[in-house]
């Protein structure tokens, strides 16, 4: 069976007489048991798209069904079986963390007693035991990502929406946090992920679904999208502007795509496929050409270079996806 | 309907939990209520000689118990705008409850959050001398009635934060409203001193029908009483204002609450 199924997917924000279309048409198809990374920039539409799929807000045109429920009509029937985990932590930091699930577990309809237990089971899945009755105040930006990914699960949901589940993380938590959905994937919960980095969707998801504008612009597995894109990429900052020329050329016959030159940086760009060997060729070939460098590197397929295959035009994200590295 | 009331029940509980938790909220708010006391005691208390002799204090008190209860829902508009921009209210708004449980859950924790107030005010009061002439049925009529307001003013505020952008905002837009109506009224100064055009908004002011009424019916110096049905029937009128305040917001909020799209 299907657990998401969105067809046609639009809405319009009307802000003071402007119109923004945030999603001109998505669909989606996620099945049972599987992991979707909705992968995009900043306002591309992911989170719009969770938001309708997770009953929050109305689509202006098209339908889906969750789980089987209509996202509309059967809106209160669906909110049994899901769970939401949003890119603001959204937990009571006034409450501890074992009051901040016992809440939840109540409205998600739980007895008292049940919810006390599992919240319990939860503060230790999560590694919050020591923390469990200390109010969220004082918690790391880590800990309440945890406590709300906690609170998304209290209701045990067949299906969970990660809204950029380690967006504003430094490395470690976000790497921590990675650990933790893997155990819920390996645990068979069907999820929804977006994401603005394409490493992590490659780290977590069975399928990538590319949005930008409001539109769904390439679907298929993380290796089917980075061969799309043309493999790794070489870059090389070449120390005099005269042999620019001479490195673009080297670069066309050793690469498998078009350069691209940052003018300012001297810095030119190519995808390559052959790894560590073919950047040694790289640079052979540069030194054969008599081009002096300042610097040269190997590097994975960004979502930059993933949309500028896509769309011929840059991913306008604030965040640059090299943090997660 | 159980369900209502159960959901509605937890999120009382929420929104007791924080009072201890920020204790700094009850305690200026209390702060700021006896520090009107000392004010209009002490330094205009002397300035507005009521007629007969009657003691200012006691003219004064139960005009501050109407102010503090008014001023309340500037605290419920932020805590309401609060959730908002932490995505607490996604999280409800996902979640398998109640629909009326965040609006109702807020309002009657507000309730209880008045009452503890005026407890500490009451007994600040007692020791500025101000003092209950009638008798223990009336005492709690007064204080029942002020709950009943203090339930109005929280639906205003609900509406209020849910319908603001920010809390920087909801709190402008609280006190811009919250202050013409407590001195557009009979609280500090006889409604017969203000402009003409300006007496029967005074006159009608709910905020000078709850502090009529509460004078009545503790004995308290009310002594610019003015005509027609605000002066003769105020604990009527305050009702009746309840009535319409809570029939307007309550189900305004609750609308705005269910199609929330920030």
């Amino acid at each position: 069976m299907r657990a998401i199924l969105a067809e046609g997917l639009v809405k319009i924000y009307r802000t003071r007489g402007a119109q923004v279309r945030a999603l001109d048409g998505v669909d989606l198809e996620v099945e049972e048991g599987t992991v979707l990374g909705l992968l995009g920039p900043n306002g591309a539409g992911k989170t719009t798209t969770v938001r309708i799929l997770a009953t929050l807000l109305r689509p202006d045109a098209g339908h889906a069904t969750v789980a089987g429920f209509d996202v509309v009509r059967q809106a209160q029937e669906l909110r049994s079986v899901i769970g939401l985990s949003g890119q603001y932590a959204a937990v009571d930091e006034n409450l501890t963390g074992r009051e901040n699930l016992w809440m939840f577990g109540r409205l998600y309809q739980l007895p008292s007693a049940e919810s006390r237990r599992r919240a319990g089971g939860l503060l230790e899945q999560f590694d919050l035991a020591d923390a469990a009755d200390r109010v969220v105040k004082t918690y790391s930006g880590g800990m309440r990502r945890r406590l709300d990914l906690a609170s998304a699960l209290i209701g045990r949901p067949r299906l969970l929406f990660l809204d950029e589940p380690t967006t504003g993380l430094d490395p470690r938590s976000r790497l921590g946090m990675w650990d933790v959905i893997r155990g819920l994937v390996r645990d068979g919960t069907t999820l929804l992920l977006t994401t603005q980095y394409l490493e992590e969707a490659d780290e977590l998801a069975d399928s990538i679904a590319v949005i930008d504008h409001g539109r769904v612009i390439a679907r298929g597995t993380a290796d089917e999208l980075k061969s799309q894109v043309g493999g790794e990429r070489i870059e090389v900052v070449v120390r005099d502007r005269a042999d620019l020329n001479r490195a673009e050329e080297v670069l066309a016959r050793d690469g498998s795509g078009q350069w691209t030159l940052d003018e300012h940086t001297r810095k030119l760009t190519v995808p390559a496929i052959g790894g560590a060997a073919k950047l040694m060729e790289v640079v052979r070939d540069l030194g054969e050409a008599g081009v002096e460098i300042d610097d040269i590197a190997l590097r994975r397929p960004t979502l930059d270079d993933v949309f500028l295959a896509l769309t011929g035009h840059a991913a306008a994200a604030d965040d640059r996806p090299g943090a997660a590295a | 309907m159980r369900q209502a009331l159960t959901d509605g029940l937890v999120v009382t509980w929420r929104n007791l939990k924080r009072i201890p938790r920020i204790p700094e909220l009850a305690i200026f708010a209390i702060l700021q209520s006896i520090m009107f006391v000392l004010l209009f005691a002490f330094v205009f208390g002397g300035a507005i000689p009521l007629p007969g002799g009657a003691s200012y204090r006691e003219y004064l008190m139960p005009g501050i118990f109407a102010q503090t209860i008014v001023f309340a829902a500037a605290t419920t508009a932020i805590g309401m705008c609060d959730d908002i921009n932490k995505g607490l209210l996604d999280r409800f708004r996902s979640l398998p409850m109640a629909r009326s449980a965040v609006l109702s859950g807020r309002t009657v924790a507000d309730v209880v959050y008045n009452a503890g107030i005026l407890v500490v005010l009451m007994v600040s009061g007692f020791v500025v001398g101000w003092r209950v002439n009638t008798g223990i049925p009336e005492l709690l009529a007064g204080i029942g009635l002020l709950l009943l307001f203090a339930f109005a003013m929280s639906a205003i505020g609900v509406w209020l934060g849910l319908a603001v952008p920010s809390v920087e905002v909801a709190q402008q837009v609280s006190f811009t409203v919250l202050f013409p109506i407590t001195f557009v009224s009979n609280v500090f100064v006889p409604p017969q001193s203000l402009p003409d055009w300006l007496q029967p908004v005074a006159e009608w002011n709910p905020v000078s029908t709850l502090t009529a009424a509460t004078r009545e019916l503790w004995g308290n110096p009310n002594p610019y009483v003015g005509t027609g049905l605000p002066a003769e029937e105020p604990a009527l009128v305050t009702i009746g204002w309840v009535i319409v305040i809570v029939a307007i917001f309550l189900p305004t909020g609750v609308r705005r609450y269910r199609n929330l799209s920030r």
